[in-house]
């Protein structure tokens, strides 16, 4: 597989550490109740389709990406960096 | 008080020579990390400007100014080897003795990468002050094209002689096959 690094261009697989959904990068308020903390930390979607995961570029330039892939298909849509992504 | 010998992370490993390709230590007196705060790139940029003569190079790319040499190293982050005075700028960071550096030449010098880095490293793709950060086996390391049969390894300094190692044996491989 060959992932597109915002920086670095498309890199092969062996480069990334995978981290998951990219929810992760939608922090819920300190006092937005126990199912949004439950959603965030927890609960998981496994989608047949498109999924736009948080990758580290962690052999290359150190940068966490947001990455939009398909599961069926195994395509590799494109990526934007994380800092950019949570904004 | 006992007088100290200086000795490269690499010691006594480099020079080494197999076939047509080379690999020698090279040696810079400092590298210092230059880490932008948010916002402060285009400040930082000018001042580095103003001190050395140098600004910060794009993504990928080394500039060098008489022995001075500035260079993208990762994400928000470049090496530079003098120090720089960027007070409320950047994060500024002495990383001099973190990093053990060697240059490998010669004819074949592309094919002995190949079978170690899995980023496409020849000159119309990968120029002369190209730099990348990538995997060299299971190292990572930082690349940059040097000359047109000649490329900068940099590694964390603990890897140094897993660096030759590998080397060595890819460095074996091309130079026993009559076509490269």
């Amino acid at each position: 597989m060959r992932i597109e690094c915002p920086y670095c261009g498309e890199r092969d697989r062996r480069e990334f550490y995978y981290m998951g959904d990219a929810v992760a990068l939608d922090r819920p308020a300190v006092d937005a109740g126990a199912q949004a903390w439950d959603d965030y930390l927890h609960n998981r979607d496994n989608p047949a389709g498109s999924v736009r995961d948080l990758w580290y570029h962690e052999a290359g330039c150190g940068a966490w990406i947001v990455v939009s892939r398909d599961t069926l298909t195994h395509a590799v849509q494109g990526s934007v960096l994380a800092a950019e992504a949570a904004r | 008080m006992a007088r100290l010998i200086a000795l490269g992370p690499f010691g006594d490993l480099l020079p080494l020579q197999v076939g047509d390709v080379t690999c020698t230590e090279v040696t810079r007196n400092a590298l210092w990390s230059i880490a932008p705060f948010a916002g402060q790139h285009a400040a930082v940029s000018a001042q580095m400007k103003t001190q050395i003569a140098l600004d910060l190079p794009a993504v990928g790319r080394r500039a060098q100014v008489g022995d001075v040499i500035c260079q993208w190293v990762a994400h928000d982050q470049w090496l530079v080897t003098v120090p720089v005075t960027l007070d409320g700028l950047a994060a500024v960071t002495d990383l001099s003795d973190g990093f053990a550096l060697l240059e490998i030449a010669g004819p074949t010098v592309e094919d002995v990468l190949a079978r170690l880095v899995p980023v496409d490293l020849r000159p119309h793709v990968f120029g002369v002050d190209d730099t990348a950060r990538s995997l060299l086996g299971h190292m990572p390391v930082g690349i940059t094209r040097t000359g047109t049969q000649a490329f900068e390894v940099m590694v964390m300094r603990s890897m140094a002689a897993s660096l030759v190692h590998d080397l060595r044996a890819a460095m074996v491989a091309v130079a026993a096959r009559d076509t490269p």
